[in-house]
């Protein structure tokens, strides 16, 4: 027993590596990319409990693993949500699953260039349906847990039984943040419309980061909001978000929106000097709702930055109030247009009610979305009528300029990063979390996160330690526009200091857990 | 009494008379691009492929795929404003138009009703035909609100006896113009001209074949009727015509169609199908046009001559008629056809006209051929030409030579001369010897010409030409005869 706990901890240790240990691992040889596939897919059955797979590709993976050449992501583990189009040839079947699964013919761009990369793909992850929601759990697939939920911390400190009282993610991507936060990968995918890759970054512990609007392709990114959709990377440290920004960034001629990368791929500094550092901390954020214990890590941190001799500064973003408003109405207009593609003729689920053509949508549509994603599209409908396009579709256009504007100014005023919570508090447990709608989570929960969507910036959710629960805690900076690398750095000097612990210290397989369930219950 | 009986002819004579209900046509005009690839996808454009082979991943609207501008569409559509005199717009916007229809992938078409690429134009175009003259040439123009880029949506199949609709998407994306005219027209012919010169344009672009009957050039016509200074009334529109000539009978039938609704006292419904189109989302902006001012005046400089151009420079440099020139510029090649025979020839160029008009065409058509397609050669027909022109054949003789060389390509005007001998008898001895024997052996007619018929000289001149076999050349024999008989 004691070898096979210390094989055990080995694994775990190998799992939670960040890319650039593994990756270093991986060429010298201390484990063959084979091997580390076999032991992720182990992993993921063994989590199988959070649900945060759809589609497991095991046997994809493994071939992808035994192609012996030595680029810079040779091996590593990745997954994304199920947004991202990547060809399947087959799936693990899941009981409720939807008929009409579609299985794209091409892989999305950025899939694509983590491949060419060498990585190795295990699968796709779970996330609320066409990415709307903020828990995860509003998905055809279930609701994904939150592996911190199944952690000792969260045991101990709450004494609750984690599998009747688990906690939610965060969404919409928290498959992938699961996934990483879990060790059965060391990068995930998200998409960002809203805050969808940073909230559940924050609530699982692990580093979210959303690009500038533009620098990641699109292509093969099933689109929620044309306008604000970014690909997001999850990843357990700061510098492998680095490492993978520059693998995926720069223009891709199937995607007009891209723009070239502002610079050569450099290394984020190890020394980050923060005292020609500005940062800014926006009153507008003191929301409510907001939780002690952010409060308290937000206090933390800026003192931190207070005393390494940054210039830690009180800055107005004015039109904050409106912008979850003006967010909700420009969303669900253009959701209203994007999911119109969604007929059940090319592809898809189609009803088996084909009376008439019109019947045949109408049924297909109805069966084949859920209660939110229909809530969207109606919304949006009527904000797109011709009657109300001038007050609410092109007001909200006029107020997030304003919004956008805001940030200008806050930057141009000599501001470097905005220092901000990232969700109001620690994941909440599901059955807490469900007493409300998604359309009032969402408009709770995206409340720091959207805005910086809407203006195209740059932001990075960062973990800074655990809660009282036992629950991680993340903070969110925000840089502007093409200035993701400085974005990095700087959060890369908090994550240095700030001493986040990695799951692996607590963990416990989950037959392990199972034993003491057993003992608890004698 | 005697007022209405005078009124009466006035309303049918003065047809401006303000009680007169007249015709109104707008036209909506979807010119199908001339492209290698569709407006926003790389599949190729091409005709009569097999169902759902040129069709991509974005055609198909799967989820992820994006659109990437064409810019050879854009060119295209810069080069038609250009050339019907629009504003080009700096920045042009595209929106989606939602609607449910099978054809239609995505559940919208991408178009730029908002902000298009071209507005305020002007389509000139000419009628044969007047108050007096019939062959007078009479010059119109319509407005063109604007010109837009946009989608063309797949095509649909419906089966009844199956009850089922079979989907072609191989046409879903490709580029179309708009073009969205003021309602100018008054008639079908109008309408008609209006469309005629639009593809006689939009062919010498080379941005559009033009081809009604192929779909490449689709009309709808927007036609109300109303008195003079008072509104329009409602409008009927008028759809999926396919050449230019049923457009001004479908033109012309609606507007005396609602005329007898009007004048029987009832009223005109519109019948219009009317889909709902939620005005839509704007999603690409001017990132496509970076150097718009550049790109602009570098395709003004590269636009072709324009038809009325050729037309007008056509007349001004060998004198024809207005009307020659509609017939050269209208026929495909036969402009470029008439110049070169007019390099190998001394001939009028009106005779010329002549020859080309109605001697080759005439041919052409009752094969249904091309100009490309003679088997005459422009030097060909020029020796031919010659030979009338320096007095080796006559004209009815040149003409029998013309149907020989049809019917035998490759043998020369000349050769053809030779073997039927029709070669002008110009021997001037020969002839004085001919015609002195006729009037020697026609002493009564002799007579009858010397006291005043001249028109008996005829008679005696078509004896000569039977002794001739025809070859004798007419104005020489004239003068002969003449000089005899005087």
């Amino acid at each position: 027993i004691g070898l096979l706990r210390n094989n055990r901890r080995n694994i775990l240790t190998m799992l939670s590596l960040t890319i650039k240990e593994v990756s270093l691992a991986l060429r010298k040889g201390s484990v063959s990319p084979t091997e580390l596939c076999k032991k992720c897919l182990n992993r993921i059955k063994k989590t199988q409990h959070l649900n945060a797979f759809i589609t497991v590709t095991d046997e994809l993976a493994l071939k992808q693993a035994q192609e012996a050449e030595t680029r810079l992501l040779q091996g590593i583990i990745i997954t994304c949500i199920d947004e991202f189009t990547y060809i399947t040839t087959r799936r693990i079947s899941k009981q409720h699953v939807p008929p009409g699964y579609y299985t794209p013919p091409f892989n999305a761009t950025v899939v694509q260039k983590l491949l060419d990369q060498g990585a190795v793909l295990v699968g796709k992850t779970n996330m609320d349906e066409f990415a709307m929601g903020a828990g995860s759990t509003d998905g055809a697939f279930g609701p994904v847990r939150n592996p911190w939920g199944y952690a000792a911390p969260y045991r101990e400190n709450t004494g609750l039984n984690p599998d009747s009282d688990w906690v939610v993610t965060g969404g919409s991507s928290g498959g992938s943040a699961a996934s990483v936060a879990s060790l059965t990968s060391y990068l995930a995918l998200g998409s960002d419309t809203g805050g969808s890759t940073r909230n559940p970054g924050s609530l699982c512990g692990v580093v979210s980061l959303k690009p500038t609007y533009g620098l990641l392709s699109r292509h093969g990114l099933i689109p929620l909001v044309n306008s604000m959709d970014v690909p997001g990377i999850i990843t357990r440290s700061v510098g492998d978000a680095a490492l993978v920004l520059d693998v995926l960034q720069g223009v891709d001629v199937k995607d007009s929106t891209t723009i070239p990368a502002p610079s050569l791929s450099t290394q984020l500094p190890e020394d980050f000097d923060v005292r020609n550092l500005c940062v800014g901390i926006p009153n507008e954020y003191h929301a409510p709702g907001l939780s002690e214990e952010t409060v308290e890590q937000w206090s933390r941190v800026a003192d931190m930055f207070e005393r390494a001799g940054a210039r830690v500064e009180q800055v107005s973003l004015p039109h904050t109030q409106y912008s979850i408003v003006c967010y909700h109405v420009l969303c669900c207009a253009e959701v209203a247009s994007n999911m119109a593609r969604f007929d059940g003729l090319e592809y898809g689920h189609r009803s088996e009610i084909d009376s008439s053509t019109e019947t045949m949508y109408a049924t297909s549509r109805h069966e084949g979305f859920n209660d939110v994603v229909r809530g969207r599209i109606l919304s949006g409908n009527y904000f797109l009528l011709k009657q109300n396009y001038e007050h609410y579709f092109l007001k909200a256009q006029k107020v997030r300029r304003l919004i956008a504007d805001d940030f200008k100014h806050v930057f141009n005023s000599g501001v470097d990063v905005l220092l901000t919570p990232t969700t109001l508090a620690d994941a909440a447990r599901y059955s807490d979390f469900t007493q409300e709608d998604n359309r009032t989570r969402s408009q709770q929960d995206d409340v720091f996160t959207q805005s910086v969507n809407m203006a195209g910036l740059p932001a990075v959710s960062v973990p800074t330690a655990l809660s009282r629960r036992g629950l991680p805690i993340g903070l969110q900076l925000i840089a502007p526009a093409l200035q993701d690398k400085r974005l990095l750095s700087v959060a890369q000097w908090i994550e240095q200091r700030v001493g986040f612990p990695s799951i692996s210290e607590f963990e416990q397989p989950s037959d392990q857990w199972q034993k003491t369930k057993k003992k608890h219950t004698v | 009494r005697n007022k209405i009986a005078l009124l009466v002819p006035l309303a049918v004579i003065c047809r401006d008379s303000p009680q007169q209900l007249v015709g109104v046509v707008g036209l909506e005009i979807h010119a199908q691009i001339r492209s290698n690839t569709k407006l926003f996808s790389a599949s190729a454009v091409r005709f009569s492929s097999p169902p759902n082979s040129l069709v991509s991943f974005f055609d198909a609207s799967l989820p992820g795929t994006l659109p990437v501008l064409n810019k050879r569409c854009v060119e295209a559509a810069v080069m038609t404003g250009l050339a019907l005199n629009c504003t080009i717009n700096q920045k042009s916007l595209f929106d989606r138009k939602h609607y449910f229809y099978a054809d239609l992938p995505a559940g919208y078409q991408i178009t730029q009703q908002r902000r298009p690429i071209a507005v305020d134009g002007v389509l000139n175009y000419s009628l044969m035909g007047g108050k007096k003259k019939k062959n007078q040439v009479v010059r119109k123009s319509a407005r063109i609100t604007q010109i837009q880029l946009e989608q063309d949506s797949g095509k649909s199949l419906h089966d009844d006896l199956q009850s089922q609709t079979l989907i072609d998407l191989n046409r879903a994306g490709v580029g179309l113009m708009e073009l969205v005219m003021e309602p100018d027209m008054s008639c079908g012919e109008e309408a008609a001209a209006a469309v005629r010169e639009l593809q006689l344009i939009l062919q010498a672009l080379g941005t559009c074949e033009g081809n009604m009957s192929e779909g490449q050039l689709r009309v709808d016509a927007n036609v109300s009727v109303h008195r003079p200074g008072q509104p329009f009334g409602v409008r009927a529109e008028v759809k999926n015509i396919n050449s230019a000539r049923n457009l001004a009978r479908a033109i012309d039938y609606e507007i005396q169609r609602q005329i007898q609704v009007l004048e029987s006292g009832g009223t005109v419904q519109n019948e219009t199908r009317a889909y709902d189109s939620k005005t839509g989302i704007f999603f690409l902006c001017s990132r496509f046009m970076p150097d718009q001012a550049v790109v602009v005046q570098e395709i003004r400089d590269r636009l072709p001559e324009l038809p009325h151009v050729t037309r007008d420079r056509l007349v001004h440099a060998y004198n024809i008629l207005p009307e020659h020139s509609f017939t050269l510029v209208n026929e495909d090649g036969l402009v470029e056809y008439f110049e070169a025979v007019m390099k190998q020839t001394r001939m009028n160029a009106r005779k010329v006209i002549g020859w080309v008009t109605n001697e080759l065409l005439g041919q052409l058509k009752q094969q249904d051929g091309s100009v490309g397609q003679s088997p005459i050669s422009p030097s060909a027909l020029a020796e031919l030409l010659e030979l009338q022109e320096t007095g080796q054949i006559s004209s009815s003789g040149a003409k029998q030579v013309f149907q020989e060389m049809w019917r035998s390509p490759g043998k020369t005007a000349r050769l053809i001369v030779q073997e039927k001998d029709l070669g002008l008898v110009s021997d001037t001895e020969q002839l004085h010897g001919i015609c002195q024997r006729i009037v020697d052996s026609h002493p009564e007619e002799v007579n009858a010409i010397r006291k005043g018929n001249k028109k008996v000289l005829n008679k005696l001149m078509g004896l000569v030409q039977k002794e001739t076999k025809g070859r004798a050349d007419p104005v020489l024999v004239q003068a002969i005869l003449q000089d005899k008989t005087s």
